[in-house]
């Protein structure tokens, strides 16, 4: 048993090694360490690879797993899942202006997405101009969201059901910082092409923001014609946390069509405000997101599709050993847990007056094991328990989850 | 190793050994707590189409697959949760029809009001002048055997006139079958109508009729069998495969019926003696047995679902004005009972029985029986507190 063990392990460690081949011809771009980092700046915050014989700089991450998981006692059984594959690349083209895209293979080769691809002007660092595939900015998971930096399996179900997960647009917008040693501030505002009526016009039944992103023609025409707002304002204070504000709204149906009026504006809003710190007292490091979510479902269409949702995430994550494992020097290991909750129909049946339920609550706790900041192994279990929306008895889904993410 | 490489893999086999024994899992319910799932005995090329039909009771209709565009609701399980009764979310009205001439609001958008509609249309409105009813959802289980049960069966059941003078007078609602309708073996015809069994006026032939209907009607989902469109009263294209409408049929002929819970609890037993002995059984008939099936499970079996299938006068409090093929707008087809102690369970932890849902509880439904009714409903009335308990302890069992 142990040695089954130890070959297993061997097996991640020779991983590790092989990424340090070639090392002489590509070196590691040294990660901006000096100023105060905000949420925004995760784009470009990563660990890239550069060489001197190319212009650009490449970088990416893998996130693969295996999990075994019982919903109400049935289970699909063992499952190993290649979750998603990113390549980025950056560079610098001229002096102020830099290019980074992301692209992103999910589930094997199944979605292969442009995240981000965009081009970056920097008249001063309180402002930046920004065109091409942008990722909004709501909240903070969206912008933040590459795999080794988290230290869970899963992506929070508010940021992947609630809200869309690494949802990008084409358009473009400012953003900026400005601050001094002790505190940061961050804005930015963008324009893009966005919403569509798959919002409420999906097999999820439920308004499911998510299904905006299914739209394929959404990279080459707007659905309506409208903007797609995102605002986000941002202050950290250093050894206290960053809070961020942020909003992204617009028309999401159809209203026109070949000038002719067909409905009436529809809105989608997002509401959504992000918090992290690190308590140094206990050691741990909490990082927090929550989203209210309001949208003009017509009165005619049916309940099912709620107006209102919210949902959020928080996630504790307290080292417990920096140590040599593995022989891996001053490698970490951290207990975490997460607590997390959507309801995608708030209110009530008109017919009755009585709570629409459809909501989901869910515990994830773990651990997990960073022998480089870039790289995290972890084991997690987790358990939801989901009502319908007439609130019928509980589904309940419990299950493991094992992975590793890493850059590379 | 040091203490903490030693704390950590301890931690893991801590965890592998929980999986081991499955504690961390959550248990499947057991299952005469559920309604879904199918017979026993069936083959696995029948499993193979309980499953495809199983998919497509689920699926979730939009305006892109042809919802609408009036609907009601876009599955068939957002009105039938786990295979049970519906919710006064998921009741549905229908109007127009007041005696057995037919409905005379067919051009109004009768019987069905679609009071739902995709964005961009507007819905139906009851039309001034119509009488209506609201139904809601009933429980799909054990469908397959109740279809199976012969004509002969359900006529023997009838006592139209009250020959045996007890004041019940149960009959059958003759109904007009569409023409794609295949007759079951032995159907008996009068004046060119059949038996109905299905839906609360038992105006529905057959589980396919019963389906093609409520693809249309509920979803606004034509097919080759029902191929009006709902809005526009036109002909259109299949919206789904006949295919799909014969997997979906067979999914409900398949699903099991309801199991009973506690059958050895002396309670349940005494209650079950007390409905027999004030005469519930004389309309939720106890027993009956199914005549001969194409799916061989069907056949032949006895089966525990407490209704005759017939048609009862409840009183005036139950006529609201609206009928369907033969009955009287006060009539109603007796519902089984069987897996009604868990009807809660698909109706947000609560109850709405009878055809509306107006009882919120079971001991309320028994004391809206009137009509035909009326005397069982009183003999209930005059029971102990203790067998009243034990009769609903019986009821709540099945
Ligand atoms: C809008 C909610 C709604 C939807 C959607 C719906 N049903 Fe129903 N269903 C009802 C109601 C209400 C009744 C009772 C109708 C009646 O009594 O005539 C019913 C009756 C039935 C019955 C007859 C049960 C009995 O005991 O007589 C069956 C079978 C059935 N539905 C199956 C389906 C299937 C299959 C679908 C999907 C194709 C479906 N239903 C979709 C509401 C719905
Ligand atoms: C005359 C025939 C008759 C008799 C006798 C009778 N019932 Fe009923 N019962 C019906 C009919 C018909 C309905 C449905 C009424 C409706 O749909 O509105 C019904 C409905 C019910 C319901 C609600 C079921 C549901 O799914 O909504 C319950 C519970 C019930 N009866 C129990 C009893 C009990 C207990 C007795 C004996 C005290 C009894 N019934 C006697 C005909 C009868």
């Amino acid at each position: 048993m142990k040695k089954n063990i130890t070959s297993f392990l061997s097996c991640f460690l020779i991983l590790q090694v092989s990424a340090q081949i070639n090392s002489n011809f590509l070196r590691r771009e040294a990660k901006d360490t000096a100023s105060i980092h905000l949420n925004m700046d995760a784009t470009y915050n990563r660990p890239f690879l550069k060489s001197d014989k190319l212009p650009i700089a490449l970088g990416g991450y893998a996130e693969a797993n295996y999990q075994y998981i019982k919903e109400d006692g049935i289970s699909e059984g063992h499952q190993f899942q290649m979750r998603r594959t990113t390549l980025f690349f950056s560079s610098s083209i001229a002096n102020r202006f830099s290019f980074l895209s992301e692209i992103e293979f999910e589930d094997g080769t199944k979605e292969i997405n442009i995240e981000f691809a965009a081009l970056d002007f920097e008249i001063s660092s309180l402002l930046n101009i920004r065109s091409g595939i942008v990722m909004n900015p709501i909240g903070a998971f969206n912008q933040n969201h590459d795999g080794p930096k988290w230290d869970f399996v899963d992506r929070p179900i508010s940021a992947t059901q609630l809200l869309p997960a690494t949802f990008s647009n084409v358009g473009f917008g400012i953003y900026g910082k400005t601050g001094n040693k002790v505190w940061v501030y961050g804005y930015e505002f963008y324009l893009t092409n966005g919403l569509n009526n798959r919002i409420i016009e999906n097999e999820e039944s439920k308004t499911f923001l998510p299904a905006v992103k299914k739209d394929i023609d959404r990279f080459e025409e707007s659905f309506n014609g409208s903007f797609l707002t995102t605002a986000k304002i941002t202050a950290k204070k250093n050894n206290v946390g960053e809070l961020g504000l942020s909003w992204m709204g617009g028309v999401y149906n159809k209203f026109q069509d070949d000038g002719f009026i067909l409905d009436k504006k529809r809105r989608a809003d997002v509401f959504a405000i992000d918090f992290n710190t690190k308590i140094s007292k206990i050691n741990t490091a909490i990082t927090a997101e929550w989203a209210w979510v309001k949208v003009g479902v017509p009165e005619t269409y049916t309940e099912q599709f709620g107006k209102n949702q919210q949902g959020g995430f928080i996630d504790f994550v307290k080292p417990i050993f920096r140590t040599k494992i593995f022989g891996v020097e001053k490698s970490i290991v951290n207990v975490v847990l997460r607590i997390e909750y959507v309801d995608w129909n708030k209110g009530k049946f008109k017919s009755i007056n009585e709570n629409i339920a459809e909501d989901v609550f869910s515990i994830v706790s773990g651990i997990s094991w960073r022998p480089t900041s870039e790289t995290v192994f972890r084991i997690n279990y987790r358990y939801n328990w989901q009502k319908d929306i007439l609130g019928n008895p509980t589904t309940k889904l419990g299950g493991i989850q094992i992975g590793v993410s890493t850059y590379f | 190793m040091s203490k903490k490489f030693r704390f950590v893999v301890g931690f893991l086999f801590c965890l592998i050994g929980l999986i081991g024994c499955a504690k961390l899992f959550p248990k499947a319910p057991e299952d005469d707590e559920t309604l879904d799932g199918p017979i026993l005995g069936l083959s696995t090329e029948q499993l193979k189409i309980f499953l495809s039909g199983d998919a497509l009771f689920s699926e979730v209709f939009t305006p892109e697959k042809g919802l609408g565009p009036l609907f009601i609701s876009n599955s068939c399980k957002s009105c039938h949760a786990g295979d049970g009764k519906g919710h006064a979310f998921s009741t549905l009205i229908r109007f127009g029809q007041t005696n057995t001439l037919g409905n005379q609001f067919l051009n109004q958008g009768g019987p069905q009001l679609q009071h739902r509609a995709i964005p961009g249309f507007q819905p139906e409105q009851i039309p001034a002048g119509a009488l209506f009813s609201k139904f809601i959802p009933p429980a799909n289980t054990g469908l397959g055997f109740l279809e199976a049960v012969t004509d002969a069966t359900i006529l023997a059941l009838a006592d139209e006139n009250d020959l045996n003078n007890d004041g019940i007078s149960g009959r059958p609602n003759w109904i007009t079958i569409p023409s794609y309708t295949k007759l079951r073996v032995n159907a008996i015809q009068q004046n060119s109508k059949y038996i109905g069994r299905f839906g609360k006026k038992a105006s529905v032939y057959d589980l396919q009729q019963q389906t093609a209907n409520a693809y249309n009607q509920d979803m606004g989902i034509c097919s080759n069998f029902e191929l009006v469109d709902t809005y526009s009263g036109q002909i259109v294209d299949p919206e789904v495969s006949n295919q799909t409408i014969n997997d979906l049929v067979f999914y409900l002929q398949t699903l099991k019926a309801p199991i009973q819970r506690e059958q050895n609890n002396p309670d349940v037993f005494i209650g079950k003696r007390v409905f027999i002995e004030i005469g519930c059984g004389k309309c939720h008939t106890p027993q009956l047995k199914t005549g001969p099936s194409t799916i061989n499970v069907l056949s032949n079996k006895n089966i525990f679902p407490y209704t005759d299938l017939l048609l009862h006068d409840m009183g005036a409090e139950f006529d609201d004005g609206y009928t369907e093929g033969s009955a009287n707008t006060n009539e109603w087809r007796t519902p089984p009972l069987w897996g009604l102690g868990l009807s809660k369970n698909a109706q947000g932890g609560q109850y709405f029985l009878m055809h509306d849902g107006r009882a919120r509880s079971i001991e309320q439904a028994i004391l809206l029986h009137k009509g035909e009714g009326e005397q069982v409903k009183n003999k209930y009335q005059g029971l102990t507190t203790s067998d009243k308990n034990k009769l609903i302890k019986f009821l709540e069992s099945l």
